[in-house]
C-alpha cells in the first residue's frame, strides 16, 4: 500500500521548509496544504490540539509535530535513502545539539531584526551575527555541516537563508560581509534540488515581511 | 577498556536529575560532579563553551550537552539494557513530543509559579494544572508513559515532581485533588531505585527554593 502523506504548511515558515527539504531528500510524493494562520482549519486543530500550529505531518493518517521531530521522524522512517543523521551516537548527539542551538537562538533574534528598531535591534543583530559566526565555525571547511553530503544541521539551518535578505534589508547590514563561508555554504545548499524547490524566494518572505510589519504598526 | 563517565550537575536542577535517571536505568557508574553556577569550574567552561549549563555529560574525555540530547545519547550507546526510546520511528516520535512538550511548558510555566503573586499566579496556577492534566490524558490507563515499562517521557516529568512539593507550598495549591493519576504514576516511579536515588530530598529542595527567592528578592 503506497504511502499517503501530507503536510500541513504555511509557505514563508523556515520550520516547514525544513519537513519540505527533508522529503525532497528522501524522494518523498507528499500532498501539501497551505494553511491560513488567522483562520487554522479542523484538520490542522484535530492533528496539533497541543500547540495548534504548523508544520504538521500527517503520514497514513496519523500526525508528526514539530519541524525537528517531523525531519527526524522521516530520517527514521525512509532510512535507506539520503540519511540525515550519522549512524554514531556522538555525531548524531552533536548534530541534535546544533539543530537544538539554531532553534533556541536564530527564530528569536531575527525576529528581533525584523520587529524592533533602536536599540533593541542592534543588540537583536549583534546576537544574530555572533551565531551564525559560531555555526560557521562548526561548519569549518567541510562543505556541509552534515560533511560531505547534507545532513541534520543543514537542513535545520538552511531555510532560514531564504529569510536573509528580509534580515539585512530591514536591518541594515549584510550578513555575506560578516559570515562569507556561511553564505557560500548556503549557495552551495541551493544548488541541490531538493533545498531549491523548497525555500522560497527571498524577495517574496520579504513582502511577508512587510505585510506584517504593516500590520503590527512597525515602521 | 572501561568507560569513563563524568556528570556536570548542580544538584536540585530537573534537567541534571534527568541525566541522573537515564544512566541509573542503563546500571552505570559514574563520577558526579556539582557544579557552582555563581562560580563555574573550568571542565564545565571547556565542555560546554556555547551555553555554559549544566548537566554535561563527559563520555571518555568527549561533551554532551543538552538533557534531552544525554539521555537519548545514552540510550542509544547503552542500548541493550532497559530502552528508554520506543523501537517504532511513530512511537519516538510522540515521545520526543511529550518530552519537548514537558520542556516548553513545565519548565517555563513552574517558574512563572513562584515568580507571581496575586490573580497573574492564580491565572498562571490554572495553566499550569491544565498541562498536567493533558500529560495525565496522555498516560491514560497505562502504568508509565513508556507504556509497561519506564521510558523517555516517564524521565523526562519526574524531575518535575520532585519540584512540585515546593509549587504546591509556593502556590498553595494541590495537584493531588486535580491530576490523582499523575500523582499515582508519580509514586509508582518513585518505587524505582533509579528514580529515588536521583531525586533530591523534598525538604532539602524547598530549603533551597527559600535561598533561591531572596536571591530573586521574592517575598
Amino acid at each position: 500500500m503506497a504511502d499517503e502523506i501530507i503536510l500541513l504548511d504555511f509557505w514563508p515558515s523556515m520550520f516547514g521548509m525544513r519537513v519540505r527539504v527533508a522529503l525532497a531528500e528522501k524522494g518523498l510524493k507528499y500532498e501539501y496544504r497551505q494553511e491560513d494562520l488567522r483562520n487554522k482549519s479542523p484538520l490542522l486543530l484535530e492533528m496539533n490540539p497541543v500547540h495548534k500550529k504548523i508544520p504538521v505531518l500527517i503520514h497514513n493518517g496519523k500526525p508528526i509535530c514539530e519541524s525537528l521531530i517531523i525531519v527526524q521522524y522521516i530520517d527514521e522512517v525512509w532510512k535507506d535513502k539520503s540519511p540525515l543523521l550519522p549512524s554514531d551516537p556522538y555525531q548524531r548527539a552533536q548534530a541534535r545539539f546544533w539543530a537544538d542551538y539554531v532553534d533556541k537562538k536564530l527564530y528569536e533574534l531575527g525576529g528581533k531584526i525584523w520587529s524592533t528598531k533602536g536599540e533593541e535591534q542592534e543588540t537583536g543583530k549583534k546576537e544574530f551575527i555572533e551565531c551564525l559566526k559560531l555555526l560557521e565555525g562548526e561548519l569549518g571547511e567541510k562543505p556541509y555541516f552534515g560533511g560531505e553530503k547534507i545532513g541534520f544541521v543543514d537542513v535545520a539551518l538552511v531555510t532560514f537563508s531564504c529569510w536573509f535578505y528580509a534580515y539585512e534589508t530591514f536591518g541594515n547590514f549584510s550578513i555575506e560581509a560578516e559570515c562569507p563561508k556561511l553564505i557560500a555554504w548556503t549557495k552551495r545548499c541551493m544548488e541541490k534540488e531538493s533545498v531549491s524547490s523548497s525555500l522560497e524566494d527571498p524577495h517574496k518572505v520579504h513582502g511577508f515581511i512587510m505585510g506584517m510589519r504593516k500590520r503590527f504598526g512597525i515602521e | 577498556m572501561a568507560d569513563e563517565i563524568i556528570l556536570l550537575d548542580f544538584w536540585p536542577s530537573m534537567f541534571g536529575m534527568k541525566v541522573r535517571i537515564a544512566l541509573a536505568e542503563k546500571g552505570l557508574k559514574y563520577e558526579y560532579r556539582d557544579e557552582d553556577l555563581f562560580n563555574k569550574g573550568p571542565l564545565l567552561l571547556e565542555m560546554n563553551p556555547i551555553h555554559k549549563k549544566i548537566p554535561v555529560l563527559i563520555h571518555n574525555g568527549k561533551p554532551i550537552c543538552e538533557s534531552q540530547i544525554i539521555v537519548q545519547y545514552i540510550d542509544e550507546v547503552w542500548k541493550d539494557k532497559s530502552p528508554l526510546l520506543p523501537s517504532d520511528p511513530y512511537h519516538r516520535a510522540q515521545a520526543r513530543f511529550w518530552a519537548d512538550y514537558i520542556d516548553k511548558k513545565l519548565h517555563l510555566l513552574g517558574k512563572r509559579l513562584w515568580r507571581t503573586k496575586g490573580e497573574e499566579q492564580e491565572a498562571n496556577k490554572k495553566e499550569y494544572i491544565e498541562c498536567l492534566k493533558l500529560l495525565e490524558g496522555e498516560l491514560g490507563d497505562k502504568p508509565y508513559f513508556g507504556g509497561e515499562n519506564f521510558g523517555f517521557v516517564d524521565v523526562n516529568l519526574m524531575p518535575y515532581f520532585s519540584w512540585l512539593y515546593v509549587f504546591e507550598i509556593a502556590a498553595n495549591f494541590s495537584i493531588e485533588a486535580e491530576c490523582p493519576k499523575l500523582i499515582t504514576w508519580a509514586k509508582r516511579c518513585m518505587e524505582k531505585e533509579s528514580v529515588s536515588t536521583s531525586l533530591p530530598d523534598r525538604q532539602k529542595l524547598y530549603d533551597f527554593f527559600l535561598q533561591l527567592k531572596k536571591w530573586h528578592g521574592i517575598e
